[in-house]
């Protein structure tokens, strides 16, 4: 039996109309199918794994002015631990007395380590010189940490009071268009286009919305680390660009990594 | 030297399935950068793959295949151990070879 749902969205921002499927027993519609064909299709020689291969080697390559290689940083795990961590990021760092999520903390060993220039690497459009590093550094980590499930830690005050501030970020509105991250990511079955809108105040599932980051977009050819994802999401609300590994970053995605808390990574993934 | 592919053979019977990942930026030739100029094509015109030495497959590319190409083909007559090497060739005259033994 087919249910058909019709969802609205708030009047002014953005109007959605159209046929929605609950999940758990109806049947699929002939479109959703082929979206998911197309989209099983494309998993097969996922670009990702050329960036792997880049970041990891990158990871064991001499570096920067102190010719270091990376292989001492500390993710979370202790010196050099890959296998795993990506799946427990952001989280606090005792040495620099901060919640860091991946890329603010390969920031950080990039620059103790190898003595390039943090500040620099921020300010890099994505995709160009070492902040195209960064990214494929991330999809390697990433990838070190594939199918495990998401155990973000919330023990530390710092951590818990990232978790806090991401959640008022993530219901803040603000911009021109009066948007927040919950405009479109607040609610359950909603969909903008033919693109799903995963509900990020809970746990949206195996390989959906944070735990589907770093991924590859066969759109535009790019790989596309989390922070780049965020970024991009402040684009569409038409916010002000926010600071590349900055606090406000970090704080959004530990409040959508502990909601992922249980789920799967498929990171790095491929989307559209 | 341009960056490796990733190539991953797969046999089953007497069939063994090729999936190769070439890392290339494909410029079709068409594209404007933000100045308004014209941004040269720069992409892969030859493909050849080889097993065992013996060349088993070619192919003529031009600007419509898209960036980072994926290849999959299937090869008759190929067991475990065989060697698969797949090369091309650009509009800039660079190639790259790289190989993989079938499992």
């Amino acid at each position: 039996m087919k249910k058909i749902t019709f969802v609205a969205k708030v009047a002014g921002v953005v109007a959605i109309t159209g046929a929605l499927l609950p999940g758990a027993f109806a049947q699929k519609s002939a479109a959703v199918q082929s979206i998911e064909e197309y989209r099983a299709m494309l998993a097969d020689g996922n670009p990702s794994e050329l960036f792997e291969a880049k970041g990891e080697d990158l990871w064991k390559q001499k570096r920067g002015p102190k010719q270091a290689t990376l292989q001492q940083c500390d993710l979370g795990q202790g010196p050099g631990v890959v296998k795993g961590v990506f799946v427990t990021l952001p989280r606090y760092f005792a040495d620099t007395n901060k919640v860091q999520d991946l890329e603010s903390r390969l920031l950080t060993c990039m620059e103790t380590l190898q003595g390039l220039n943090a500040a620099e690497i921020a300010k890099t459009p994505f995709g160009k010189g070492e902040k195209a590093n960064m990214t494929a550094l991330a999809t390697w980590i990433a990838a070190e940490s594939r199918d495990m499930k998401f155990a973000l830690p919330q023990s530390h005050e710092q951590e818990k009071v990232a978790y806090e501030v991401g959640k008022r970020l993530f219901f803040q509105r603000g911009g021109p268009h009066d948007f927040s991250c919950a405009s479109c990511h607040g609610g359950d079955n909603w969909r903008i286009r033919l693109q799903d809108l995963p509900n990020l105040t809970k746990n949206p599932g195996d390989g959906i919305g944070f735990a589907a980051w770093p991924a590859y977009r066969v759109s535009n050819g790019q790989m596309w680390s989390m922070q780049h994802r965020l970024n991009d999401c402040y684009r569409q609300q038409r916010f002000p660009e926010p600071g590349y590994a900055s606090d406000v970053t970090i704080a959004l995605a530990t409040y959508l990594g502990v909601n992922s808390n249980g789920s799967k990574s498929v990171a790095p993934a491929i989307k559209r | 030297m341009a960056d490796p592919m990733r190539i991953r053979a797969q046999v089953k019977g007497d069939v063994a399935t090729v999936r190769v990942l070439m890392s290339h930026e494909m410029e079709s030739g068409q594209r404007k950068d933000s100045a308004g100029n014209l941004v040269p094509a720069m992409h892969i015109t030859e493909v050849s793959a080889s097993l065992n030495g013996a060349v088993i497959l070619t192919a003529d590319w031009g600007s419509a295949v898209s960036k980072n190409p994926f290849l999959q083909f299937m090869v008759k007559g190929a067991k475990a151990g065989d060697k698969i090497a797949v090369t091309w060739k650009d509009t800039k005259g660079d190639t790259r070879t790289d190989e993989a033994t079938a499992s």
